[in-house]
C-alpha cells in the first residue's frame, strides 16, 4: 500500500498530494456515499489541484486546501447539489438527548457498524466535520480552512454534531440491545 | 467553576485544542471529580469509535495507478519546467517550513492522543471485572496464549529477583491494530505493558518517557515492535520494568 516512493527533499505537487490519496478517497466515499462517484471526485480533485498548484498560497495549509477542493467538487456535483440544501439548513435536533452516555461504545465489529450507520444518518454538515476532526485529525484551524467557516463555528458545529451522533447511538443501543 | 463550566471545555480538551494552561487545569479537576472524569472518558471513547468507524473505504489499485500516473506525468520536469525552475527555491523553502511545522505539531498531537488512548485502555482494563483474559504469573503460560490471537510474537522477561509480578494479559486494539496488553503488579500498583507492531498510522515515531494523564509512560521500538509501559508508579519504576522488557530480547 505504499503511496509514493520517497524522493529526496524536492517538494513537488506529487510529493505533497499523493500521500493524501487514501484519506481523500475515504472522505470522498463518505461524502458521495457511492464509490464510483467518489472515484470521479478524487480524480477531479487531483486534476483541479494540479492546475491550481501554482496559485497555492504560502502559509496556507496544503491538506486543508486539498480537502476544500474535494468538498467543493462534491458540492457542485449532481449528488452534492441535492445535499447542499441540508448543508445550509438550520439545525434540526436529530433526537433529544440528555448527557447520559451510550454505555461504553467499544470497538467491536458490531459497534463499528453501528457507528458507521449513525454517521451515515447524520446530516452532511455533521458527518463531514466529525470525519475531519476524528478521522483526519485536523485541528479546529484546519477544519475552519477546509470548510471555510470561522473557528467559533467549527466548535459549535462539532458540539452539535457530537450531540446528534450520541443521540443516534443511544437510539440504536436502546433499539438493538435490549438483551444486554 | 462548576462542573458544568468544566464540561463545556471537555470537547476542546479531548480534541487537544485547549491552551496547555487550561488543559492542565481541566486535568486537575478530572482527578478530583469522578463524574467529569467519566464524561471525559466518554468523549474520548466517542472520538475513538468515530475514528475507527470512519476509516472505512480503501481505494482500488486502479484508481491509485491512475491518479499517480496523472500526477507524475503532469508534474514531471518536461512540462512547465521553466515555471518550476523559477519557483523551485521559494516552494522548497515554503514546503520545508510548512512540512516541518506541520509534522512536529502532528507528531506531538498524535503522540498525545496515543498516550491518552493507552491511558484509557489501562484504566478501563483495571476497572473491568476481568482485567485480564489469561491469568497467570508464568510468562511461559502468558506468551503462548497470544499465539494466533495477534500477528506477532514477543519475549517476556524473567522477573525473579525483581519486585514486579506478572498478573496476566489480554488482546487489545490501538487504532484497529491488534496488540498485547500485559498487566504487571508492583507493590499493589498495576502497570500496563502494551506491545504493537511498529507501523501504520497509529504508530508513535519518537521513543522516550513522559507523563500522560498523571501516568508515567515509557515507549520504545525494538525488532519492529512498539512497546509502551503505562502506570501510576514512579518514572523510575516504569523505567525499571522497561529495562527488564528490553533485556528480554
Amino acid at each position: 500500500m505504499e503511496v509514493s516512493d520517497k524522493r529526496l527533499p524536492a517538494a513537488t505537487f506529487e510529493d505533497l498530494a499523493l500521500p493524501l490519496f487514501d484519506q481523500l478517497y475515504n472522505f470522498a466515499c463518505w461524502l458521495a456515499r457511492d464509490t464510483v462517484e467518489a472515484e470521479d471526485l478524487v480524480q477531479e480533485t487531483y486534476a483541479k489541484a494540479l492546475r491550481g498548484f501554482s496559485s497555492f498560497q504560502a502559509g496556507t495549509n496544503f491538506r486543508a486546501w486539498m480537502y476544500r477542493i474535494l468538498r467543493n467538487s462534491f458540492l457542485s456535483s449532481r449528488t452534492g447539489l441535492k445535499t447542499t440544501v441540508s448543508l445550509e439548513e438550520e439545525d434540526s435536533e436529530v433526537t433529544p438527548t440528555d448527557t447520559s452516555t451510550p454505555e461504553s461504545v467499544l470497538l467491536s465489529q458490531a459497534d463499528r457498524v453501528m457507528v458507521q450507520r449513525a454517521l451515515e444518518e447524520l446530516p452532511l454538515r455533521f458527518r463531514e466535520i466529525l470525519l475531519l476532526c476524528e478521522v483526519e485529525e485536523m485541528s479546529y484551524q484546519e477544519i475552519a480552512e477546509t470548510l471555510a467557516i470561522p473557528t467559533g463555528t467549527v466548535m459549535s458545529r462539532l458540539f452539535r454534531a457530537r450531540k446528534a451522533l450520541r443521540g443516534l447511538l443511544e437510539q440504536k443501543l436502546q433499539g438493538g440491545r435490549r438483551d444486554v | 467553576m462548576t462542573c458544568n463550566d468544566w464540561r463545556s471545555k471537555l470537547d476542546a480538551y479531548a480534541d487537544g485544542e485547549l491552551e496547555p494552561k487550561d488543559a492542565a487545569a481541566v486535568g486537575v479537576h478530572l482527578k478530583s471529580c469522578a463524574s467529569c472524569a467519566a464524561q471525559a472518558l466518554e468523549h474520548v471513547q466517542m472520538k475513538r469509535s468515530v475514528a475507527v468507524a470512519g476509516r472505512r473505504y480503501a481505494p482500488s489499485g486502479d484508481l491509485r495507478a491512475k491518479i499517480s500516473k496523472s500526477v507524475s506525468a503532469k508534474s514531471s520536469p518536461r512540462k512547465g519546467w521553466a515555471w518550476r525552475l523559477a519557483a523551485a527555491p521559494a516552494i522548497v523553502v515554503l514546503l520545508a517550513s510548512l512540512g516541518v511545522s506541520w509534522y512536529v505539531a502532528r507528531e506531538s498531537a498524535r503522540r498525545e492522543r496515543v498516550y491518552s488512548e493507552l491511558a484509557d485502555l489501562h484504566v478501563s482494563a483495571l476497572a473491568s471485572s476481568s482485567p485480564v483474559d489469561v491469568i497467570s504469573t508464568d510468562r511461559h503460560t502468558v506468551k503462548p496464549w497470544f499465539q494466533g490471537k495477534i500477528p506477532f510474537s514477543f519475549n517476556l522477561p524473567e522477573l525473579q529477583g525483581s519486585d514486579f509480578t506478572l498478573i496476566g494479559g489480554r488482546v487489545t486494539y490501538l487504532g484497529q491494530a491488534p496488540g498485547a496488553h500485559l498487566i504487571y503488579q508492583l507493590r499493589k500498583h498495576e502497570i500496563s505493558v502494551f506491545i504493537f507492531q511498529d507501523r501504520g498510522a497509529e504508530s508513535v515515531q519518537t521513543s522516550g518517557a513522559m507523563q500522560a494523564n498523571a501516568f508515567n509512560v515509557e515507549n520504545w521500538s525494538e525488532n519492529g515492535l512498539r512497546y509502551f509501559v503505562v502506570g501510576d508508579v514512579s518514572a523510575s519504576d516504569v523505567e525499571a520494568l522497561s529495562k527488564l522488557l528490553r533485556d528480554a530480547h
